[in-house]
């Protein structure tokens, strides 16, 4: 009898305890919710910007075997690196999977995602993050083996296609085969390299993904003559860098140091030239560059961080030409990707 | 009045000596630290969510998944929801954690008695096979066997046929099988119930031969004819379809084995049957030298001292062990996703990708290997008690 007394006793001090503990962490959030600030305090406290890449795709993000990462995804997280911590090399890279990315960067592992992401609305909303600009725009394609036969998407019924799981291509080959009423064999792949090499041996007549990647991709497959790209694009897909919900002022710069790069572009300042700019009379490039007003410190960075960013890195048609494009193996057409006065897309809002 | 105070603090020296109030007071304050770390963790949980503007529910598994999915027992279709999706990998998580189970006992068992066998070959095979695959990562096995030994299986057009019943390609296995799912599963219940129904016979024509020391011919005719009523439904009555080879390469008809299924089974079944094996040898390992010597002294030739002495005895200490193998290999079904079979591992990360879910999928998740992992344990449990020593 006393034994129970003394276990009510004990439960009900325990629950006390329980209900004042949670009460007491609330608080504490509470207090540590403004002292703990926005990513961009974060970051900067820390002195190093970590990256969530993939790190496997050619032109984009891949690792040599020195360990230095290089591609158009990389060079944007350097972009951010240099505006926010004035270094550019200031960056660690996390390899992430397209399984991993979006848990990785809302459990706050990552500061921001430079990782292929497709922009779409339910991941904006649903998954809770925020796009920032385009920096680049793709389509999905359709690899397949040149002596196949297989000329269209209509010609892949009952055969197999490989896939990497938690794209937006997944679901987007599914939708383009059910318009088209053609049962297809998805094998889904968690990971990029063991998708490449199932259909690389055969597995799959075809594979599909970005076609910047499949292109990029296909430069590392054992004969890539073999191997060509369907005349089909299958969706949209505006890749670009992503950061969490509810974080408006790293958010903010991490798109205005993306904007940054194309009106670089637009301005005609790159890493080369821009010297010739620093007594500017052009009060555009002055506001754009932090000798006039105060454009940067508003944003919480140096007023001239758009100065870092194109010395180091340069500006988006630099960092294009130099990891896919007229300077680099792949020698993509700018096609989609020019700037919005020379018949592409890429366009930036005013700096003022 | 001093008297009273004196007492009172003669009464708290006494409760802090009293080994009965620290017991309890330990076990106050342990339940009071778990407590207060899940109330941290679940209200940290908690803040970030709301933090990140989505709210705890499940409500989004009745919203379409609009993915496909390769293989699936049941019908499927891309707008389907979620759920049906999970199901679906629930389904294939069941195909090869049941196949894996069966195969991984009669391997196991095979090789534990073969590292006893007194056939030179046989007996190091055995020993080969459980050093080597035991210390090797089952996710390497996986690419093994998936890239290395089907994949170096020819594609479709140059495939090859086994007596014109079966099939191998480098896209799976081809089997002949029963024309509908419904034949398919009938046949397996006669079986199954033909197995039941023989266990029982041939258990009554002992009781009947060790009582009477004469007699259960009646039974003994009973086995055959459950024998031949087996057969008879098997051979005639499941309308089998024979996989035919296409012109110019595929197979129709017959049942397919994906190579992705067949891959991560036979990786599962191999790398479990080791720690089996070695299972299987310490049970055997453990009945004492006498029980053996006693076996042969009665006249037993060396199969029958193993089946009828040595083994029921080693059974009473390989069940426990096998009740964690059987949970592992459960387990370990989550990695064939990495081999892209759909298994609901591989669903459910898709699920959560698509719908940025993490933490109810993998509540749903968590939940599904619970379940199964404790159903195995009540049937193992069940099993281990009927082999115990009976009490007399």
């Amino acid at each position: 009898m006393r034994k129970w007394g003394l276990l009510a006793a004990a439960l009900g001090l325990t629950l006390a305890a329980c209900g004042g503990g949670t009460t007491t962490t609330t608080n504490a959030d509470g207090e540590a919710a403004p002292a703990g600030g926005g990513r961009l305090d974060v970051v900067k406290e820390r002195g190093q910007l970590i990256c969530g890449v993939d790190g496997g795709i050619p032109g984009f993000s891949f690792v040599d075997e020195s360990g230095t990462y290089t591609g158009l995804d990389v060079d944007i997280c350097k972009a951010v690196a240099a505006a926010v911590l004035g270094d550019a090399e200031a960056v660690e890279y996390r390899r992430l999977d397209s399984t991993e990315r979006f848990t990785a960067l809302s459990g706050g592992e990552v500061d921001m995602l430079s990782r292929n992401t497709t922009w779409t609305i339910s991941r904006d909303t649903s998954v809770g993050l925020e796009f920032a600009p385009t920096t680049f725009f793709d389509g999905q394609g359709m690899l397949v083996r040149t002596d196949s036969g297989i000329a269209g998407l209509e010609d892949f019924a009952g055969k197999a296609i490989c896939v990497e799981t938690g794209t937006t291509t997944e679901l987007n080959l599914t939708d383009q085969m059910r318009q088209l009423g053609v049962d297809f064999e998805p094998v889904v792949f968690q990971d990029a390299d063991a998708a490449y090499a199932a259909y690389d041996e055969g597995r799959c007549e075809g594979m599909t993904s970005d076609k910047s990647q499949l292109v990029a991709r296909r430069s590392t497959l054992p004969n890539p003559d073999e191997h060509t790209l369907l005349e089909v694009t299958m969706s949209k897909e505006p890749l670009g860098p992503v950061t969490t919900n509810n974080d408006s002022s790293w958010y903010d710069v991490v798109k205005w140091v993306t904007y940054g790069l194309i009106q670089a572009e637009e301005f005609g300042i790159t890493s080369e030239n821009i010297a010739t700019f620093e007594a500017t009379e052009n009060p555009d490039i002055a506001r754009f560059l932090g000798q006039e007003g105060t454009l940067g410190t508003d944003m919480g960075l140096p007023n001239d961080f758009m100065v870092k960013v194109i010395t180091q890195v340069g500006n988006y048609g630099e960092v294009y030409d130099r990891n896919v494009g007229a300077d680099s193996e792949f020698a993509l057409e700018r096609g989609q990707n020019a700037l919005w006065s020379e018949g592409g897309l890429m366009y930036s809002p005013p700096f003022r | 009045m001093a008297h009273d105070s004196g007492s009172r603090s003669f009464d708290l020296k006494a409760m802090l000596r009293d080994e009965r109030f620290w017991k309890i007071a330990f076990q106050v304050i342990t339940l009071l630290v778990v407590l207060l770390l899940l109330s941290f963790f679940l209200g940290n949980l908690n803040r970030n969510l709301i933090q990140q503007g989505r709210a705890f529910g499940f409500s989004f598994l009745r919203n379409p998944a609009g993915f496909s999915i390769g293989e699936s027992l049941i019908q499927y279709r891309p707008n389907d929801p979620y759920w049906r999706a999970l199901m679906v990998g629930l389904g294939n998580t069941l195909t090869l954690v049941v196949g894996g189970i069966v195969l991984t006992t009669l391997l196991g068992v095979v090789a534990g008695v073969a590292s006893f066998s007194k056939n030179w070959l046989l007996q190091k095979l055995s020993r080969v096979y459980v050093g080597l695959v035991q210390n090797i990562p089952l996710l390497l096995q996986l690419f093994f066997w998936y890239f290395a030994i089907f994949g170096a299986l020819p594609n479709p057009a140059n495939q090859i046929g086994i007596l014109g019943l079966a099939f191998l390609n480098n896209r799976g296995v081809y089997i002949p099988w029963a024309s509908s799912a419904l034949l398919a599963i009938l046949g397996i219940a006669a079986t199954v119930g033909a197995a039941i129904a023989a266990l029982f016979l041939w258990r009554w024509r002992t009781k009947i031969r060790i009582e009477t020391g004469v007699g259960g011919q009646a039974q003994s005719i009973a086995l055959a004819v459950v024998a031949l009523a087996w057969l008879a439904i098997i051979t005639l009555g499941m309308n089998w379809t024979v996989p035919a080879g296409v012109e110019g390469g595929g197979v129709t008809g017959g049942l397919r084995l994906s190579r992705e299924y067949v891959a991560s089974l036979t990786a599962l079944v191999f790398y479990t049957s080791a720690f089996v094996a070695e299972i299987v040898r310490a049970g055997i390992q453990s009945v004492s030298k006498g029980q053996w010597e006693a076996a042969r002294t009665l006249g037993l030739n060396a199969g029958m001292v193993m089946r009828l002495v040595v083994f029921p005895q080693a059974l009473r200490v390989i069940i426990p062990p096998m009740n964690s193998q059987y949970m592992n290999l459960t387990k370990n079904s989550s990695l064939a996703f990495a081999i892209a079979f759909p298994e609901i591992y591989s669903i459910a990360t898709t699920t959560y990708n698509q719908t940025g879910r993490p933490v109810e999928v993998f509540v749903v998740m968590m939940a599904t290997y619970l379940t199964l992992c404790l159903l195995i344990t009540v049937v193992m449990n069940q099993f281990n008690r009927s082999v115990q020593f009976k009490e007399r």
